[in-house]
């Protein structure tokens, strides 16, 4: 209930930014697109009475049916979201936001989608950015050090991704 | 005749140049905790610049959670934290009640509040123990070790396991306690309060620890939130933040009527507040701060983590009587095939080392679309960078050893 002011501030702010709210689900969401997100964040890291300084996560989910019978029976079109888990330790309030973005820039296979860097609102942002772009392959723009972290430097494709194929062999270790 | 200008000792002091270095300490460094890897650049003996290398222990954890059911799941996350496994299958356990919205029977949650707080003092134990090591004295490691032994053998008896119990599961737990293991519980606890100001002599109050690690590594309570630090670390530099209090619903109502307090100094005063726990008989006295000590340094995060641990024993004494108490069931496991709705939750719990957090997203399916952990020590570690600069290379060990990470839950 408390994020309805917040909700109603965002809109004012941000108008057409703010794509979907939904307080409905188990944590209340609210879309917004890349534009406006670094706004948004400084936004709610900064205004008096929400006072979001922490951020929990950034996780990348991706959706895509590799099975086409599958993909059929699903409503939504394959895309790829980028969700932020934040809260606050002035005001113990906690909120999801995510931005959807398609699964390769320019629909062009193997050109990693970008969305913009909030490692300059938040600290925490830079090595949960590098961890999303290693293992789901999203570029965020404006990130220092935009690079693996948990994957070896030369380690090929991103493993979260749906339809990844795991590699054969690495460096003359077989993979399967 | 005049001596030669080379041997003139101030011209040699004069000539001689440092270069910067780069010095590759890890991954197999005893005082880095698992296969952690920093690259310092040195000027001599001053570090300019930190950079921690990761993944060496990455199990694609993530990945292997997008092909098993949640109950399938609850091993890999013991293999996250394998100091505090009882914390990380607490955490998965109520996310996935969060989502089927699944409530427990009161007994159960007692039952969970005994177990996550003695794998509490047992983790903490540990980053005690260690610590020491790390900073040269192998002899509170031994005693650590000692207590922590009793405490396994404890969870060995109720699941059978040492480290990777897999025993408390989404809807509750594999098992009741065995009969008469509350007992031998408050029997540790008693024997385990006597030992406890033994600790704080070896350590908190010892001349050396405190000259290696009071006023080092010295973190404003700004820069703990701006990097997302949690748990001990958070609350040495002084920010009071407990997920046991500031929590979801759903997790604070485990510690509904339980009484204990919040470890975090005053930032005004520095202090700790005033402990009102009968212990002994009297009420405890906390070893003094030291003169030397800053709020938010090494020897702040060492100091929250032994007084947690009296808390932890203040709460599981009250657990057991309240389970006891209690009548009912533990609760029964979700099936191994229960579907997930298409929805997605997130939930944080107060774990060790700090919040750790699971998201999980269902499609319907018993497997979910999507796991994800969030670990605590990953946020923790990227402090070190900022932290370590301009620092003697000597203060590396006890700063890294003093975010008390583990390795296995920063890689997954």
């Amino acid at each position: 209930m408390s994020e309805i002011p917040l909700v109603t501030e965002l809109r004012s702010r941000f108008g057409e930014g703010i794509i979907d709210v939904n307080l409905e689900a188990i944590d209340e969401w609210v879309e917004v697109t890349p534009d406006v997100l670094v706004g948004v964040c400084e936004f709610l890291k900064e205004a008096e009475g929400f006072r979001f300084d922490m951020c929990n996560s950034i996780t990348v989910v991706d959706y895509l049916h590799t099975d086409p019978k599958k993909a059929a029976k699903v409503d939504w079109e394959p895309h790829m979201e980028v969700v932020y888990h934040l809260s606050s330790i002035a005001t113990k309030m906690t909120l999801v936001l995510k931005v959807k973005i398609p699964r390769w820039k320019n629909g062009v296979e193997g050109e990693l989608p970008g969305v913009p860097s909030v490692s300059g609102v938040w600290s925490t942002a830079d090595w949960h950015e590098r961890e999303a772009y290693d293992l789901s392959g999203v570029n965020f723009l404006g990130h220092p050090q935009l690079k693996r972290i948990l994957c070896p430097d030369d380690w090929e494709g991103h493993p979260l991704r749906k339809d990844y194929e795991q590699p054969l062999e690495y460096h003359g270790i077989r993979g399967r | 005749m005049a001596t030669s200008k080379i041997d003139d000792p101030r011209v040699i002091e004069f000539d001689v140049r440092t270069d910067e270095m780069l010095i590759n300490m890890g991954p197999q460094h005893p005082s880095t905790h698992g296969v952690l890897r920093l690259v310092l650049r040195t000027d001599g003996e001053v570090v300019s610049d930190v950079e921690p290398h990761l993944g060496y222990l990455h199990r694609c954890a993530e990945k292997i959670g997008e092909n098993l059911t949640a109950r399938q799941w609850v091993p890999y996350t013991d293999r996250m934290d394998y100091l505090a496994a009882m914390n990380m299958n607490l955490g998965w356990s109520l996310v996935i009640e969060k989502m089927l919205d699944h409530d427990l029977p009161e007994r159960a949650r007692h039952l969970r509040v005994i177990i996550s707080e003695m794998g509490r003092i047992a983790s903490h134990l540990v980053a005690m123990g260690t610590y020491g090591l790390d900073l040269g004295s192998f002899t509170p490691f031994l005693y650590g070790f000692r207590e922590r032994e009793k405490i396994l053998n404890l969870f060995e008896e109720a699941c059978g396991a040492r480290l990777t119990y897999s025993y408390l599961t989404p809807g509750g737990a594999t098992a009741d306690l065995p009969a008469g293991w509350t007992d031998k519980c408050l029997q540790f606890l008693a024997e385990f309060k006597e030992v406890i100001p033994e600790l704080h002599t070896l350590l908190t109050t010892n001349t050396i620890f405190v000259s290696r690690t009071a006023g080092i590594g010295v973190m404003p309570a700004r820069m703990a939130i701006d990097y997302g630090c949690t748990g001990p670390v958070l609350r040495g530099s002084g920010v009071y933040h407990d997920l046991r209090f500031h929590g979801e619903e759903r997790y604070t109502e485990m510690y509904d009527g339980y009484v204990f307090d919040v470890i975090c100094a005053d930032p005004e005063t520095g202090l700790y507040p005033e402990s009102n726990y009968e212990f002994h008989g009297d009420s405890l006295d906390y070893p003094e701060i030291p003169r030397q000590a800053v709020l938010g340094d090494c020897w702040h995060r060492f100091y929250v983590r032994m007084l947690e641990v009296v808390q932890s024993v203040r709460l599981v004494e009250q657990a057991i009587e309240k389970y006891e108490a209690t009548s009912g069931d533990w609760g029964t496991p979700i099936k191994l095939t229960q579907k997930l709705p298409a929805k997605e939750a997130y939930m944080e719990t107060e774990a060790p080392r700090g919040q750790m957090g699971f998201y999980v997203v269902g499609n319907g399916d018993a497997i979910p679309w999507r796991v994800r952990a969030r670990s605590s020590s990953f946020c923790n570690l990227s402090v070190t960078a900022p932290l370590c600069q301009g620092i003697l290379l000597a203060d590396i060990p006890a700063i890294v050893g003093s975010l008390d990470v583990v390795m296995g839950e920063i890689d997954r």
